[in-house]
């Protein structure tokens, strides 16, 4: 739908937005499957505030995309039982930070429904959030909140940072007869990428390696895979190759990709968003020292968030993980 | 200056509100009450109260015997719902085969009522498993314990169900602390917003664990906790059977016949402490509970059935057999020890396990081997 056809018949590639590319599987799950329901909070008349459900109920009605009372839990709880119908609710939290009312009926109820009931009731839904920051939001609004779903067993997490990704992800998340709580970087929504949907990239489970290198492994997901290319492209300059890595889905987690990169580099830095402590970007850490050890020719290095509350608009930029700070940190990385 | 707000329609208004005392068929003493008591619900047959007597009987054996059960270790827990035999018994018997049932860590007698095997109904209290049924087959949702978290899943089931063309009804049970709880305000809104089939019922039990009502609400009474959300509700007296089915079985009708939820407040007293490792005497009077032992929902619907010439000392002594026939089949299985495997802890957590959820099921595995 997104790539034209031309006049002597041939598929000619379009520039397509993540929203777009996310608008699009939406539409496409819509029509491939009958129990697939989109709901949330501004998702019906006006498409979602980042108008990533545009133009879904005109298309398929009230039905199929529709606006709920401005409840997260009751939300989240609604699908739940939705769920148990045989129904594939995809659930739009409207940002990060106001997704924490639905915790509760995220932890406790569809990430361990399949698992209290030994396999009989399961949740095949969908919760998408938008996070991270960049965009110049005020609080409550640019919230790197991955690393508490990631560390819920029961949830798988997925998170592009391409178009395709975008697209082929959210289908698979929409078909996975798990609960997804697939997590949209709002700094990438307006990215752009000629490309020709439907895409269809790796499935679940398989990170991608954005950009090779020998020099150092650079393990990012989400926003901070375009920061790991350009902080890639500058040390290329310098005489360092590093080789990045997009993770695509944390939980579950391809160690596999990861080790074998690192056990080639013997160096690895992990950027992510979200602030460090008892985040993700330890878990990797610690993951991969445990299986590269005798690779490693320096400790492995994060770059994070700092330990503080999103800072406002105007500070931002401080915050969040920069392409000179990974510079700096990969010049850490004991070279002599 | 005139607002632009809709002019209130009276009628509309007293059709949602709760009858001004708690409907009541049958009083304490086993006589039937006068019109006024009734709010206009009629006693249902002879044969049901009969059934319902006899269910009762089960139902409180089945506490009984599960109380027992705890204070040999068998269980790891318990919340007896001794007293409340009325709401969970009526509450059972008002639901159809295609009808769901979501009840709380309160509500084991509900299962079993509902044809739950007894072993099974205890899986969660016996700690073999998290929920010991399939709720699919039983059409009951595991049994839920944050508070109030399943009442929004009540109403996207019934909801979907609709959506389906089923006639199904949902009905949840929630306890009085419950209702001051976010996920009980934003299920009913939910429920009345999208229409769903769904009948909350408040057992109202006057605790939460030691928190007395007057902590949990200002309200006239809970009952009246529907109108903001426009949802018809009732309140009917908790210990009487024969108008906890009447007003349930209406409530239903109501849910099914596509006229939206119903919020249903049955009033009863938590006869035991929360849970057999709760000591009341901290936080109430035994004079208080006294109170409340005449008001018993077996005795009452016994003496009015045997007064109406519907139940012979026969009957009783028959029904009292069968209850013992099942407590004693319930000891006798659940003194056998449950066969545990650790690797199972891995199964259901996905549907297809990690890599690394694979690895950790191994070394258990391994562990376990070692140690037997
Ligand atoms: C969200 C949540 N908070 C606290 C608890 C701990 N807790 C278990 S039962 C209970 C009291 C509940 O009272 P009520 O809703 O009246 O039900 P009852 O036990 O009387 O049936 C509390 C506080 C819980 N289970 N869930
Ligand atoms: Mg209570």
């Amino acid at each position: 739908m997104l790539a034209a056809i031309s006049q002597n018949g041939a598929v000619m590639t379009l520039a397509v937005s993540m929203v777009q590319a996310l608008n699009a599987a939406l539409r496409d799950a819509l029509r491939a499957d009958d129990s697939v329901v989109v709901f949330g909070e501004d998702v019906g008349a006006l498409g979602g505030v980042f108008r990533v459900t545009d133009g879904l109920t005109d298309e398929f009605g009230e039905d199929r995309c529709f606006d709920t009372p401005l409840a997260e839990s009751g939300i989240v709880g609604f699908a739940a039982g939705m769920a148990m119908q045989g129904f594939r609710p995809v659930v739009e939290m409207q940002f990060d930070a106001f997704a924490y009312p639905a915790f509760e009926q995220i932890a406790s109820h569809v990430a361990k429904m399949r698992n209290r009931t030994r396999g009989t009731v399961t949740m095949p839904m969908v919760i998408r959030i938008p996070y991270g920051g960049g965009i110049g939001g005020v609080e409550h609004h640019s919230d790197s909140s991955e690393s508490h779903y990631a560390h819920i067993p029961g949830l798988k997490v997925a998170t592009p940072a391409t178009v395709d990704d975008a697209y082929s992800l959210l289908r698979e998340a929409i078909d996975d007869p798990d609960p997804v709580v697939f997590m949209e970087p709002k700094g990438l929504y307006w990215a752009k990428a000629e490309t020709e949907l439907p895409a269809r990239t790796a499935p679940f489970g398989h990170a991608a390696t954005r950009r090779a290198g020998d020099d150092v492994t650079l393990v990012a997901y989400g926003p901070a895979v375009k920061v790991a290319l350009e902080a890639a492209e500058a040390a290329s300059e310098e005489g360092v190759e590093a080789e990045v890595i997009d993770l695509r889905t944390l939980a579950p987690y391809d160690d596999v990709t990861v080790a074998k990169s690192v056990s080639n580099t013997g160096r690895c830095v992990v950027i992510s968003e979200a602030t460090g402590f008892a985040g993700i970007a330890g878990e990797l850490a610690a993951r991969v020292q445990q299986e590269c050890f005798y690779s490693l020719a320096a400790p492995v290095l994060r770059v994070t968030g700092f330990d503080i509350p999103y800072p406002p608009p105007m500070h931002e930029h401080h915050y969040l993980p920069s392409v000179d700070r990974v510079l700096d940190t990969i010049n850490q990385l004991e070279w002599d | 200056m005139e607002l632009p707000v809709e002019h209130l329609d009276e009628n509309r208004v007293t059709g949602l509100l709760p009858s001004r005392d708690p409907v009541r068929l049958i009083d304490e003493n086993g006589t039937l009450t006068d019109d006024d008591a009734r709010g206009g619900y009629q006693l249902p047959p002879a044969e049901m109260l009969g059934d319902a007597y006899r269910r009762m009987v089960m139902g409180r054996r089945f506490d009984t015997e599960a109380t027992a059960l705890t204070r040999q270790g068998r269980l790891a827990v318990y919340p007896s719902s001794r007293g409340q035999e009325a709401c969970q018994v009526g509450g059972v018997l008002a639901l159809q085969q295609q009808d769901w049932l979501f009840p709380t860590y309160r509500d084991t007698m509900s299962l079993v009522t509902r044809g739950v095997d007894a072993v099974e109904a205890l899986g969660l209290l016996r700690g073999d498993w998290h929920c010991g049924y399939d709720p699919m087959r039983e059409r009951i949702a595991p049994q839920c314990t944050p508070l109030a978290t399943h009442a929004p899943h009540a109403a996207g089931l019934a909801y979907a169900a609709r959506r389906r063309g089923d006639d199904t009804v949902a009905l949840a049970f929630i306890g009085d602390g419950g209702t001051s709880e976010g996920d009980f305000h934003e299920a009913l809104n939910f429920a009345a917003v999208f229409g769903a089939p769904v009948v909350f019922v408040i057992q109202n039990n006057r605790y939460a664990i030691s928190v007395p009502l007057s902590r949990q609400t200002a309200a006239p009474s809970l009952a009246y906790k529907g109108i903001g959300y426009g949802i018809r509700s009732e309140q009917v007296d908790g210990n009487d059977v024969a108008a906890v089915l009447a007003v349930l079985t209406d409530a239903i009708d109501h849910a099914r016949s596509g006229h939206g939820p119903m919020l249903v407040e049955a009033h009863t007293y938590r006869i035991e402490a929360h849970t057999n490792a709760d000591d009341a005497g901290r936080y109430r009077d035994a004079s208080e509970t006294a109170v409340w032992i005449p008001r018993d929902p077996i005795s009452r619907l016994e003496r009015y059935l045997s007064g109406a010439g519907a139940l012979s000392e026969e009957d009783i002594r028959r029904v009292q057999e069968s209850a013992e026939a099942y407590a004693e089949d319930l000891r006798a299985r659940m003194n056998v020890d449950p066969v545990v495997r650790p690797e199972e802890m891995f199964e259901h957590v996905l549907t297809e396990p990690t890599p690394q959820l694979r690895r950790q099921r191994e070394t258990v595995s391994g562990l376990s081997a070692d140690g037997g």
